[in-house]
């Protein structure tokens, strides 16, 4: 599933940053160099990004703009990074969150 | 209220706006429609028009008043406008068609021939209309002006297209 | 310690506008962003903005961002982006994260153009992945390019979510439905027409009783309200989407205010606690100036002009411009501004701009 916008009406054909891998739990995902680690998860179809520590609730991207902290995730080892505010990079290991992602919990 | 109870118009609302030709005018040909029925803070359709035939004044939250002997209908205010509400209405088309020009800003454009569903103010097909120009020049920064041909009694009612091959409704 | 004539916290409409009134005057400035780009939300608003030719009226506002940009450039402001400011302290320094290092900056004259943050609305199923507000989805699609979901559920008839439900429709997902608590769609009728002719029904004494779903969104309950603003039950509507936005208004960001000791007053009109600023755009703490939805919530435009009258303010107070050419200059802003305050949605705005500065005479 894609869900980029390639044509739009007011602001023309999509110029693309250069196409990179990513891995996302393990699974190739192709992304824009440069963009938000959320818009490329969001571009593969993937909402849910981390779980509550206590309730292991799902959580996704809510505001976008750095501020709720809604959409942390474990990039490269290190967790709590706000995706929606950290630019995509070759190679990048991102994993969704559990709890705190400090804590060694990794059952949900 | 229905305008700001469900977002459109009635018939009422409409006709006592300052914007709104009458009706003798419309009969006589192409002329601006101006939906607006606000004091928003706006004047981009005054200084559009080269004739001088919108007036909104010194105080911008004026409603534009139209002085419809002075609009030919050339439709320069359509994109101008950017709340989108102004159109330009031709009653005197042909013995059974009116035409009207509406603001576009959706992908895809039609194209000049296709037939396209006719909505109306509520977003309800009201007929099949088929378009007859688009005009998408520099000036109009990617507000496309549509102009298509409804039967007569349609001319006041159709404000909006969907294309035929759009899933939007089903 | 690093010193500053001015230092601007916020890039955006109102931060860009004061950079460039005061190093157009001769003021040294310093403009700090969190972003990796300077605009702030201006490159969201894809639609043409209002106003007449004075407020670049029927220009789009991401066309008004690059402009500013151009502007800060050609001039030459000191532009630091990836800088977080996360501290003011006594005798105006400000502590200052720029691309992860640390720096204390003693500034003579500090400007906060923070803006606001998105309000949000708690009800069953809030807190499933594809709630978002209306300024993520705006940042999704229109700056990233990406659709958060293809059936869309709208929360609130505000300009905001009318404008919102537009540009969605425009990226290509359908809007289900615009819901609105009030009787009445609370932004401009024509942004409510033109959603409303593309087919969007906009349900006015309505509300969101429940979203569903099992990790994320899958079904939006809605539910009419009575004229207490109490669900009537058996009333309820249920719509398959994946993404409920919410477009139910603005707070001020205003941390750093309250950090700098100024005095806060409540002005609901404006969006809640505010900091009380005088004519020139400054607060009850000398030095410290705020511009934009920190100092009330409006429009773009309206940010814009506080911008530019806080930039005069300042290089007028740092004797880079004198008295009566600052004074045309206000003049000249104060009258454009009454035009943005102007008519039934204005006028309110207005009224309580004048209440919160006289609240400052008060000091």
């Amino acid at each position: 599933m894609d869900m980029r916008i390639e044509e739009h009406p007011i602001l023309g054909t999509l110029k693309k940053g250069k196409a990179v891998k990513i891995e996302v739990d393990g699974k190739p995902v192709d992304a824009f160099e440069g963009e938000p680690v959320a818009a490329a998860l969001m571009a593969a179809g993937k909402t849910v990004f981390r779980y509550t520590r206590k309730r292991k609730e799902a959580r996704g991207v809510f505001c976008a703009i750095g501020q709720c902290t809604d959409c942390m995730m474990t990039i490269d080892g290190v967790p709590n990074v706000r995706t929606c505010v950290t630019a995509v990079k070759e190679g990048m290991k991102v994993k969704t969150q559990i709890g705190t992602g400090e804590d060694g919990d990794t059952s949900k | 209220m229905t305008l700001i109870k469900d977002g459109f118009f009635d018939a009422d609302e409409l006709k006592i706006l300052p914007g709104v030709p009458s009706e003798e005018r419309l009969k006589k040909g192409p002329v601006v429609v101006i939906e607006c029925a606000q004091q928003i803070p706006c004047n981009p359709c005054e200084e559009a028009c080269l004739k001088g035939a919108i007036e909104i004044g010194e105080s911008i939250v004026n409603l534009p008043k139209l002085n419809a002997d002075m609009c030919s209908g050339c439709g320069l205010c359509v994109a101008a406008c950017p709340g989108q509400a102004i159109f330009v209405v031709d009653m005197a088309y042909s013995q059974t068609e009116a035409t009207v020009q509406l603001p576009y800003e959706f992908l895809p454009c039609p194209k000049e021939g296709e037939v396209v569903a006719g909505l109306n103010r509520a977003g309800e097909k009201v007929c099949d209309a088929k378009v007859l120009k688009v005009l998408a020049p520099k000036k109009f920064d990617r507000t496309a002006v549509i102009k298509i041909a409804v039967p007569k009694n349609l001319g006041m009612i159709v404000r909006n297209i969907q294309l035929k091959n759009s899933d939007k409704e089903d | 310690m690093k010193e500053a004539e001015l230092v601007i916290v916020g890039a955006g409409p109102a931060g860009l506008s004061a950079a460039i009134e005061a190093a157009k005057a001769g003021v040294k400035v310093m403009i700090c962003d969190e972003n990796q780009r300077a605009g702030g939300q201006l490159f969201k608003q894809i639609h043409k903005f209002f106003g007449s030719r004075a407020h670049q009226a029927g220009t789009r506002g991401i066309d008004i961002g690059q402009n500013l940009l151009n502007e800060v450039e050609k001039i030459g402001v000191d532009v630091k982006l990836d800088a977080v400011v996360w501290g003011i302290f006594s005798d105006r320094r400000v502590g200052i994260v720029h691309e992860g290092k640390n720096t204390l900056v003693k500034a003579k004259k500090i400007l906060l153009a923070t803006g606001a943050a998105e309000n949000v609305l708690a009800f069953p199923g809030w807190t499933l992945a594809g709630v978002m507000g209306a300024g993520a989805i705006q940042t999704m699609v229109n700056v990233h390019r990406v659709l958060p979901g293809k059936n869309v559920l709208m929360i609130g008839s505000g300009n905001v979510g009318l404008i919102v439900s537009y540009q969605l429709m425009q990226a290509g997902a359908k809007v289900a439905a615009i819901v609105e608590a009030m009787p009445r769609i609370g932004g401009y009728a024509v942004h409510a027409s033109k959603v409303r002719r593309a087919g969007v029904p906009i349900l006015t004494s309505t509300t969101i009783k429940e979203a569903k779903g099992k990790e994320k969104v899958e079904k939006a309950v809605i539910i009419k309200l009575d004229d207490k603003f109490k669900q009537v039950a058996g009333s309820e509507k249920e719509f398959d989407v994946d993404v409920i936005c919410l477009a139910v208004g603005l707070s001020p960001l205003a941390e750093l205010a309250w950090m700098a000791g100024c005095k806060f007053t409540d002005v609901p009109e404006l969006g809640g606690l505010l900091a009380i600023h005088n004519e020139d755009m400054e607060t009850t703490v000398p030095g410290i100036y705020v511009a934009g939805d920190i100092a009330g919530i409006e429009e773009a435009s309206t940010a814009i002009e506080e911008g530019r009258l806080a930039g005069i303010a300042i290089a007028e107070s740092l004797g880079y411009i004198n008295a009566a050419a600052a004074k045309e200059q206000k003049q000249q802003i104060y009258k454009r501004s009454d035009q943005l305050r102007d008519g039934p949605f204005g006028i309110g705005r207005r009224k309580a701009k004048e209440v919160l500065i006289s609240r400052s005479l008060k000091q």
